[in-house]
């Protein structure tokens, strides 16, 4: 998802710096506010360690392999500051150092990938964490849809940053990204789960929590993404969203798409280019597909939480867990 | 693994590798936006700075395979992008102007990581106002970059010379163990250098 240099037009990469920003700006004041000065060489060393992560490869169906993308893995084991503060540095390190991202482009991929994806993920994992209860299911669980629900948010809003410079047409953009994204979103989960359930095994108490003494958590850092988040669905997508149907028609028209849509899913799924068949509207039907994704993406992750869960202890604490640990046996 | 693509610098007696830091970094920047504001279909423009980058290639003293081969490690992810631009009205042309943009700024940020050590951006970072924890993060990150990296392939060493693979749901769960437990040695690792860096009267 690293746009390169070139993609970005003029007014979408000085609108997405200045969000970007904002955003690294806000996160480093309550860095500095909350996080005890002994746990800054952990910041560094964790943006390192996303890094690292990131080069081991997992294998996929025919000889692809994917890697962890790690923005819900950092937001679940230091909190959502820490973690916008560790991505950002992962993406200024690969834009200086490796190329790996455009400069003019750094402020986008830093709004989509340590921004977006971190604070999505963090409100849908307090979310179902608060709904749920507090054991190691609960957690895993939260994690996976967290993490799904991050790519793809994050995906959908580089597709509208995309469509917004005029490199290629909206439908397509969306399409095609939020498709591929929705696939990478399942693996991203898996890996995330996994990774998260072998650190509650070894070392439980290195999760980021609320202390317990703040009973009331505070709202503010959280009202303060969701605000910047919205900002840039506001800027980036809805103009796109609004005039949805009209603008996937003149593509559609202008190539003959329309047809080859038609004849040919792009990833075999049973809603071919998200329109379930049996709807007219394009939008509504957009909708209707994504509902379905996003159900069977919370369904996937609850049976995953289920899976990864040892018997009869989904209710208990995480003491309890470490116990039973150093009770068994380990490999 | 990879140990030559994680150190992009080289180090060469040359002009280019004596300009000082904050001179090529700001060149290099100016450059990339030059290149991208420029109007569509520009040609000759685009040809100039390719013109220009290949002299400082060439300055450099940078064998050109290597730079190439660098160039040919990123492109990928430039095209993967620019064919999503084919879908379009003048799609071809729309595409061949991205392609050769972002291969310019590419090319551009290949010469500026092959001739400058990262300690000197982030010398300049600091210079120039920038946060002082975010510098402080990404200098710790470079600087344990290269030991993580290396503790990762013990691990997976570790792994492979102890188990066969059986199947890939097994390959996942053990990519995955090595990940978390990656996460818990950096976490001891940090608390390690906490204390270090107290004992040296470090201040934020």
């Amino acid at each position: 998802m690293h746009i390169p240099d070139g993609f970005i037009d003029a007014k979408t990469a000085i609108a997405t710096g200045v969000i970007a920003t904002v955003g690294l700006g806000i996160a480093l004041t309550s860095v500095r506010r909350t996080v005890p000065s002994c746990r800054i060489p952990l910041i560094g060393l964790a943006a390192a360690f996303v890094f690292a992560a990131q080069m081991l490869n997992f294998p996929v169906a025919g000889g692809t392999s994917g890697h962890l993308i790690g923005a819900v893995l950092v937001t679940v084991l230091l909190g959502p500051n820490a973690a916008v503060l560790v991505l950002s540095a992962v993406l200024i390190l690969q834009c200086f150092m490796f190329a790996d991202g455009g400069v003019t482009a750094l402020g986008a991929n830093i709004f989509n990938m340590a921004l977006i994806a971190p604070s999505v993920g963090y409100g849908f994992y307090t979310a179902i964490r608060r709904i749920a209860g507090d054991g190691l299911r609960s957690r895993l669980f939260a994690t996976a849809f967290a993490s799904w629900c991050s790519t793809v948010a994050a995906s959908i809003v580089c597709a509208g940053q995309l469509a917004l410079s005029g490199t290629a047409a909206w439908g397509v953009c969306f399409t095609v990204m939020t498709g591929v994204h929705m696939l990478i979103g399942i693996g991203e989960a898996f890996i995330t789960t996994l990774v998260v359930a072998g650190v509650a095994r070894v070392r439980p108490e290195l999760f980021f929590e609320r202390s317990q003494s703040d009973l009331h958590p505070r709202y503010g850092e959280l009202t303060v993404y969701g605000l910047l988040v919205s900002l840039g669905l506001c800027v980036f997508v809805a103009p796109f969203a609004c005039g949805w149907p009209d603008g996937l028609e003149k593509v559609a028209a202008a190539l003959g798409f329309e047809y080859k849509a038609t004849q040919s899913p792009v990833f075999g799924s049973p809603f071919p280019e998200y329109a379930v068949p049996a709807v007219k509207s394009a939008a509504v039907s957009t909708v209707i597909a994504g509902c379905i994704g996003i159900v069977v993406a919370f369904v996937l992750a609850y049976l995953l939480a289920r899976f990864l869960t040892p018997q009869g202890k989904s209710g208990a604490g995480l003491k309890s867990e470490d116990d039973s640990c150093h009770a068994a046996p380990s490999a | 693994m990879q140990r030559h693509l994680l150190n992009p610098y080289q180090h060469r007696q040359s002009p280019i590798h004596r300009f000082p830091a904050a001179v090529k970094l700001a060149g290099a920047v100016f450059f990339v936006f030059a290149v991208v504001l420029l109007p569509h279909s520009a040609w000759p423009a685009y040809a100039m700075c390719g013109a220009a980058l290949v002299l400082v290639a060439a300055l450099s003293r940078i064998p050109a395979i290597q730079l190439a081969g660098k160039l040919l490690l990123v492109e990928p992810f430039a095209i993967g992008i620019a064919i999503l631009s084919l879908v379009q009205k003048n799609g071809l042309h729309v595409f061949a102007d991205m392609l050769v943009k972002s291969t310019l700024c590419l090319f551009c940020m290949v010469l500026l990581s092959g001739t400058t050590r990262f300690t000197d951006i982030l010398g300049v970072l600091r210079h120039c106002r920038i946060p002082p924890l975010l510098v402080t993060t990404l200098a710790l990150m470079h600087r344990y970059l290269f030991l993580l990296v290396e503790e990762t392939e013990r691990m997976l060493r570790a792994r492979k010379s102890r188990t066969f693979l059986r199947g890939r749901l097994f390959a996942w769960r053990s990519s995955a163990t090595v990940i978390s437990h990656l996460f818990v040695r950096s976490s001891e690792r940090a608390e390690r250098i906490y204390s270090a860096m107290c004992a040296r009267g470090w201040r934020t």
